[in-house]
């Protein structure tokens, strides 16, 4: 296993019943970095977080955090790390401030500690709301539940879908801290089904489906995949697509993409980007054919995802 | 942030492991402090409950000559509140296992055992507060314990039957994770104080329905904490009828080792 790992996973399974959830997942994540575990729903993204926070066993394959094995010294893993499930685990019936010094103590902070700790998180996390948690707005709840995560300054962070459900606001808000956090060296796993989302956070990114890694990388490792830039046509005649099609085809020498509903052709055109996009809107012109819009541009994540997962995602 | 020592003794850790279990428990005080009028109608409740069978049922039921209906009743009704703790333990474990709690829990590290002793702790204090409102509302209907130690006594077994449902309400809430499917556990409360001699005689009952409800351990404690109160009972000539008391022992003993073993594992078993 890697030294230098934060996160280490080799071959981790999980089955429930019948049902594989984990399908072999090998993970390695360098300390101060964010990781982002990108997949749709179902893919295994919480079972990987609950195997890493030592919640549950896995079926097959091994995991180290912050240096321990997950399953043999789940203890000393739980000193390390903090964990923001994909609910908010927090007591309804207590006040925001009431849960922090309830979580902090039994973090074995000791009672003046837990409250000292519990004001700090508060004051950072922007919660001054005084009464119970059955009170509070989602945005609330998650910045109190990412606060309970912090309460023992943990090495390593664990994220399940974090802003899912959340306003734009509150997302932001969220982003701000996960990315204060990471500057500041704690090293964060943070699952989502948002590919902006890992595009803006992570510094590589593990994409998982029906519980397998599909790809990893650096978001513009990922993008580059599809194979550099892509021309893109909006042409303002339907009636005339094809003709396009053909002519954009000829000048990119690649096989175009062509979308009736929205009257786009696009196609590859490797590193040759300029050049091909002059010779074919020349071409186009020549041929009287009127562009509405033309771009060259970078795949999105999404077009990366798709592709990866064999296209039944978003 | 805190430097935690790695090596602690087994004593160090048994202290340790108490104050998390006190922790958790302390929560529950906090909830009662916070929401003071849940604890009001948690006692208001059975009192309710007594005064609608006492003053309405009061004069259609026949009880043992010559006693008065609430000096009947009351040590039935004691039981019965022990019996709805049933249910109240249960919510609190499915509430915290399904809204991610009982996670945040387990991915502390703080001793494991706390999450089952804490609500062991705050449910048992709960029903020390529960029946000492329903002996007070017993003492403002006329009922009346003939000796403080026997009443003690009376108490202490009540208590105990409460302590091993707790252990059986922590292992039904671990696996049902689910508040709503509480319900159907809550409404089976009521069958089961009716097919016990909390109400009626056992012995007015179709035969095999009268040895069900004779062999109930609910019956036993109930039939204990009469004697011991120095209330009427209803008798009864069957072995199980005369070593009520005895009973009222072992009956919560069986249970708790059935379900303090089945809580624990269930607990340890979280991670399965
Ligand atoms: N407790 C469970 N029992 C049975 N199947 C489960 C359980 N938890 C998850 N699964 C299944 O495992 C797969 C992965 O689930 P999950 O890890 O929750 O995915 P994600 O978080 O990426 O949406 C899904 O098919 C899900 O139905
Ligand atoms: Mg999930």
């Amino acid at each position: 296993m890697h030294r230098l790992s934060a996160i280490v996973a080799r071959g981790l399974r999980r089955t429930y019943g019948g049902t594989t959830a984990l399908d072999g997942i090998d993970l390695d994540v360098r300390p101060g970095t964010v990781r982002g575990l990108l997949g749709p729903n179902g893919a295994g993204k919480t079972t990987a977080v609950r195997i890493l926070t030592t919640l549950l066993r896995p079926t097959g394959g091994r995991a180290e955090v912050a240096g321990f094995d997950v399953v043999t010294h789940p203890r000393q893993v739980r000193r390390s790390i903090g964990l923001v499930g994909q609910h908010a685990a927090v007591d309804e019936q207590l006040t925001g401030r009431q849960n922090l010094e309830l979580f902090g103590r039994l973090s074995r902070l000791g009672a003046k500690a837990a409250r000292a700790r519990a004001a700090e998180l508060l004051e950072r996390v922007g919660l001054d709301h005084a009464g119970p948690v059955s009170a509070y707005s989602g945005g609330m709840r998650r910045r109190l539940d990412l606060a309970a995560g912090l309460i023992l300054a943990p090495s390593v962070l664990f994220l399940d879908e974090p802003t899912t459900g959340l306003d734009p606001r509150s997302r932001a808000d969220l982003w701000r801290a996960v990315r204060e956090l990471a500057a500041g060296g704690t090293t964060v796993l943070l699952t989502t089904q948002y590919l902006e989302e890992a595009d803006q956070l992570a510094d590589r990114i593990t994409v998982v489906d029906a519980g397998r890694v599909v790809a990893e990388g650096t978001p513009g490792e990922l993008k580059a995949r599809l194979g550099g830039e892509r021309l893109v046509v909006v042409v303002r005649d339907a009636e005339r697509l094809a003709q396009a099609a053909a002519i954009v085809g000829r000048a990119t020498s690649a096989a175009p993409e062509v979308d009736q509903d929205t009257r786009r052709v696009s196609a590859g055109v490797g590193t040759e980007g300029v050049r091909v996009l002059t010779a074919a809107l020349t071409a186009l012109s020549e041929a009287g054919i009127e562009a509405e819009d033309v771009t060259l541009r970078r795949p999105t994540l999404d077009e990366v995802f798709l592709d990866l997962t064999g296209g039944d995602a978003r | 942030m805190t430097a935690v020592p790695v090596t602690e003794g087994p004593l160090r850790r048994l202290g340790l492991a108490l104050a998390d279990g006190w922790t958790v428990a302390r929560r529950d005080l906090i909830h009662w402090a916070n929401q003071p009028m849940t604890v009001v109608f948690g006692v208001l409740f059975p009192v309710m409950i007594t005064l609608a069978f006492g003053y309405l049922f009061g004069g259609a039921v026949d009880v043992p000559a010559g006693a008065d209906y609430f000096a009947f009743l009351m040590p039935g009704m004691y039981g019965m509140t022990m019996l709805f703790g049933l249910g109240s333990t249960m919510v609190a474990v499915a509430t915290d296992a399904s809204r991610g709690v009982t996670d945040r829990f387990r991915s502390l590290p703080m001793a494991p055992s706390a999450v089952l002793v804490g609500r062991a702790v705050a449910d048992l204090l709960h029903s020390v507060l529960v029946l000492a409102g329903m002996l007070a509302c017993g003492l403002a209907v006329g009922w009346r314990p003939a000796t403080l130690s026997g009443a003690l006594g009376a108490a202490g077994l009540l208590l105990l039957l409460r302590f091993a449902l707790l252990w059986a309400g922590i292992y039904l809430g671990l696996v049902t994770r689910d508040p709503g499917a509480v319900t159907a556990v809550q409404t089976l409360e009521f069958p089961i104080g009716f097919l016990s001699n909390a109400f009626v005689a056992p012995s007015t009952m179709p035969g095999w329905l009268g040895a069900v409800a004779e062999w109930n351990p609910l019956s036993s404690t109930v039939a204990a904490a009469r004697e011991l109160f120095g209330n009427p009972g209803w008798g009864g000539d069957s072995w199980i009828a005369r070593n009520a008391v005895p009973m009222a022992v072992v009956w919560p003993l069986v249970i708790t080792a059935v379900f303090f073993v089945l809580a624990v594992r269930r607990h340890q078993r979280l991670d399965r």
